[in-house]
């Protein structure tokens, strides 16, 4: 069985209908994190208290929110979560807004009083407490975007240093368009952003980085062979040649993630949903984003009249 | 079979042998019990998937250079009044803002120089000596002695907070610095699930110190400020508290600078007074008992100068107390506390008391069951994405398919062999870590297929054809990887706890990967190649 046997697609020539497509999903995911949801973070970078509380059967939220508020606990938010199906679980999840540093555990003992005292309709289990104070929530926020940048960073050094500058540039300008659209998707749906979630678009760079270098990898072997013929077409051969692989291997990860957003539970939810739209995008940009650019930014010195700089030199790993 | 290809085998299976003692060990059995049993034992289960409390403590560290500094000042005005310099003043100018700067004023002209040589001498030498315009001196802690105070004040901490949390009887607790030099501590507590009970083991029984009284009490800070003329006096603190319990609050003005602090005590034991109110007997070191000797026989109710005495605890006055009678090393604290605050405090104080204040500001706590099932989702999830990888190779790449499916067998028993053998720690994102190597394990197989299948339609043989398409793939599959493991690592650097495993299960998998896809599938091919006559084809 074959997919895409000597497939001859002319990517470069629908460069203005990638453009476009890349384009209405930036602005989309940035107009929503400007105008509309924002970044919706996780208790992980906003402080605060969450906890998910599982009741023996169906919680009623009404009841809960009565126990809460005379009990005296304000600004409590409720909400159920249900399984990938939609089942119900009978597990509500209750947060509260920051606290102090010097006295974090007190909001979650004052929602376990208070559904202890005030909440009759069945018995209930904690089954995880997230406490995140001022401090750790700033920290825990720097620290993701230096993660994430420096993750880029490294990534454009390795490229540099295997391939061109220019072939960095491109990778990286590819890679951040996935993760910028992963992030708007994130904040169209509402989805709040946890560190699992930055853990899963960190993995996504490195992905997404493959399928890039994959083609990069065959643009470099096949300008080596035929130095007469033009760069289009040298690019437009290699994505048509790494094609098969391209797809296989990203649909073959797409599957495992699939099956992770599926089964893997709720605690990996937000994880899953990265990777998943993360696969889906990264495969789409290295063809449509990253080549596109080396061509592009090949002509425009072309046009100033200089020579193009493309390795044909093979390193040897 | 050729030489070259039986010792690649043998090398392999070796390498399958040793990654499952990796796994298992040596297993007591064969039954599925044993065997999850003895998995187990050597790949322990994060806080996410077994239960737990992840708590990152925040260590005032600034308060020991504080601590330190209120002991050298007075260290200091008796060193100056011993060397004959009188009249001068020692104060810290700004406590708050620079708590490592002690200032001396007001020296006569004539005591100068026996001042300077009092400052410059071997006890002050891990200070800056800085003479102002106004002819005072200021006396500022060097950076590297300011280093050594924190990393001894964190080090310090973990300590106690270890010794701490072992009397709690928490098995396999881990307290760590944490952080990139923010003066963190990471407590991990598996199996436990009430945070409160640990709060009281760190946090609210934190610093217990006894303090000089200069004034009070007065009903409110406002009180005590009018009778300061709304001025606290640079080396003196206003301190709340009751000497009663569920009395409201008053305000005392002690002195900066502790009498006794808990690293001070030797032993303690709860006990009850006359009255039967718990309080707590104590011994003090030998130091701490001549020093606290005198303080107390200097201001004992019968001295020139009687005074009393606070008990303060955790940043609260516990007790007021007037000096009866000089205390060398044995005493007892009384005071307003409770039961569980005399036994709470005297493990405490037995087990060495915290050198800085410690505030929790992360605490993450999972309950048993939800760990449970989020094994059971997540070993799903693995085998469910595996099965569907492995049957989308087999019927994509037919005979190679086996090969691939081989291959990333091994990879995960690698994967998992590496685990247990470095004690690796599986998290919930560690296994989607494993899930995602067998996504994109498989992809160096498949970049390695499509290449010899190109190379066969351009009309190779077999065996030419199985070279040049390991030999181009290498180099990209290369390539590929150290991307990858360049995001895992940054990962690990920055990521905690759960996010940490991620990391470590996705490197060590593309790590074998390396070796199952490029040298295991190799080896494999060339043994199908052997066994074929020249010229057959290749089932991929």
């Amino acid at each position: 069985m074959e997919l895409f046997r000597d497939a001859k697609i002319d990517w470069l020539g629908k460069k203005w209908y990638f453009l476009g497509f890349s384009l209405i999903f930036s602005v989309a995911g940035v107009l929503s994190m400007v105008f509309w949801h924002g970044i919706p973070r996780g208790v992980d970078f906003k402080g605060g208290t969450e906890m998910q509380v599982q009741f023996a059967s169906t919680p009623n939220e009404e009841h809960i929110r009565q126990a809460l508020s005379s009990a005296g606990v304000k600004n409590a938010i409720v909400y159920p979560i249900s399984d990938t199906a939609g089942r119900s679980v009978n597990t509500e999840v209750i947060s509260l807004p920051e606290a102090p540093d010097t006295q974090q555990d007190a909001g979650r003992a004052a929602v376990e009083g208070a559904l202890g005292a005030g909440y009759h309709d069945s018995s209930f289990a904690i089954q995880k407490v997230d406490i995140v104070g001022p401090t750790a929530g700033k920290q825990l926020q720097k620290q993701a975007w230096l993660a994430t940048g420096y993750s880029l960073a490294g990534m454009l050094i390795y490229l540099w240093f295997r391939f061109e500058l220019i072939y960095g540039v491109a990778a990286v300008v590819a890679v951040f368009h996935d993760t910028l659209i992963t992030v708007g998707a994130f904040s169209l749906t509402n989805q709040e952003i946890t560190l699992t979630v930055i853990a899963a678009i960190l993995t996504l760079i490195g992905y997404s980085m493959n399928d890039t270098i994959v083609v990069f990898d065959r643009i470099r072997e096949n300008l080596a062979l035929s130095r007469r013929e033009s760069l289009t077409d040298v690019v437009n051969r290699s994505i048509n040649q790494t094609l098969s692989r391209t797809v296989i291997s990203s649909g073959l990860t797409f599957l495992t993630v699939l099956s992770l957003l599926v089964f893997g539970g709720p605690v990996l939810r937000g994880f899953s949903f990265a990777l998943t739209v993360g696969i889906l995008i990264g495969t789409y940009s290295s063809i449509a984003v990253a080549a596109p650019m080396l061509v592009a930014y090949q002509d425009w010195r072309k046009s100033r009249g200089k020579v193009a700089t493309l390795p044909a030199k093979r390193v040897r790993a | 079979m050729s030489q070259n290809l039986k010792g690649k085998t043998i090398a392999i299976v070796a390498v399958l042998v040793f990654f499952f003692y990796g796994i298992f060990g040596i297993p007591h059995g064969l039954t599925p019990s044993a065997l999850k049993q003895a998995i187990t034992e050597r790949i322990k289960l994060g806080l996410d998937l077994q239960g737990g409390i992840h708590l990152v403590l925040k260590v005032h560290v600034e308060e020991a250079i504080g601590y330190t500094t209120d002991r050298d000042r007075q260290r200091l005005e008796a060193d100056l009044e011993k060397a004959g310099v009188t009249g001068a003043s020692v104060h810290k100018v700004d406590p708050i803002g620079h708590p490592d700067q002690i200032t001396v004023s007001g020296v006569p002209l004539a005591k100068a120089s026996d001042a300077r040589t009092v400052l410059t001498g071997t006890d002050y030498t891990n200070y800056n000596v800085t003479t102002n315009q106004d002819g005072s001196e200021t006396l500022s802690m060097k950076q590297a002695a300011i280093r050594d105070l924190q990393t001894s004040t964190l080090s310090h901490t973990i300590e106690t907070i270890t010794e701490r949390v072992n009397a709690l009887g928490v098995s396999e607790a881990l307290v760590q610095p944490y952080g990139l030099g923010e003066n963190e501590i990471l407590v991990e507590l598996p199996g436990i699930s009430d945070p409160s009970k640990v709060e009281d083991a760190i946090h609210n029984t934190s610093k217990l110190a006894v303090y000089a009284v200069v004034s009070g009490p007065y009903s409110d800070d406002q009180a005590a400020m009018a009778a300061l003329n709304g001025v606290v006096p640079p080396d003196d603190m206003l301190v709340h508290g009751n000497t009663t319990p569920n009395a409201p609050d008053q305000v005392f003005l002690l002195e900066r600078a502790s009498q006794v602090e808990g690293t001070d005590f030797r032993d303690a034991q709860p006990s009850t007074d006359v009255n039967g109110r718990p309080n707590l007997t104590f011994t003090l070191t030998t130091d701490a008992g001549n020093r606290f000797y005198q303080y107390t026989s200097a201001h004992s109710k019968d001295s020139a100068t009687p005074g009393s005495m606070a008990i303060v605890l955790g940043g609260k006055i516990k007790e007021v107390a007037s000096i009866n009678s000089a205390i060398r090393d044995r005493g007892e604290i009384e005071g307003s506390f409770s039961k569980d605050e005399v036994d709470n405090l005297s493990l405490m104080l037995r087990t060495g008391a915290l050198p800085a204040d410690v505030d929790p500001i992360e605490t993450r706590t999972v309950g048993p069951s939800l760990g449970l099932a989020s094994i059971h989702q997540g070993i799903i999830a693995a085998i469910v994405g595996m099965l569907a990888v492995m049957a989308f190779m087999l019927i994509y790449y037919r005979g190679a398919g086996i090969n691939a499916d081989l291959a990333l067998f091994l990879n995960l028993v690698i994967l998992l062999g590496f685990m247990g053998f470095v004690g690796g720690t599986l998290t919930l994102p560690g296994i989607a870590g494993v899930i995602l190597t067998i996504g994109m394990g498989v992809d160096s197989n498949v970049l390695i297929f499509e290449r010899i299948r190109e190379e066969l339609r351009s009309g190779k043989t077999a065996a030419a054809a199985v070279q040049q398409g390991f030999g181009h793939a290498w180099i990209t599959i290369v390539d590929t990887h150290v991307t990858t493991i360049v995001s895992a690592g940054i990962l690990f650097l920055f990521g905690t706890g759960p996010i940490k495993g991620f990391a470590v299960t996705l490197t060590f998998g593309l790590l074998a990967n390396l070796f199952t896809a490029v040298f295991v599938s190799r080896t494999i091919f060339d043994a199908i190649l052997a066994n074929k006559e020249r010229g057959a084809e290749l089932s991929i």
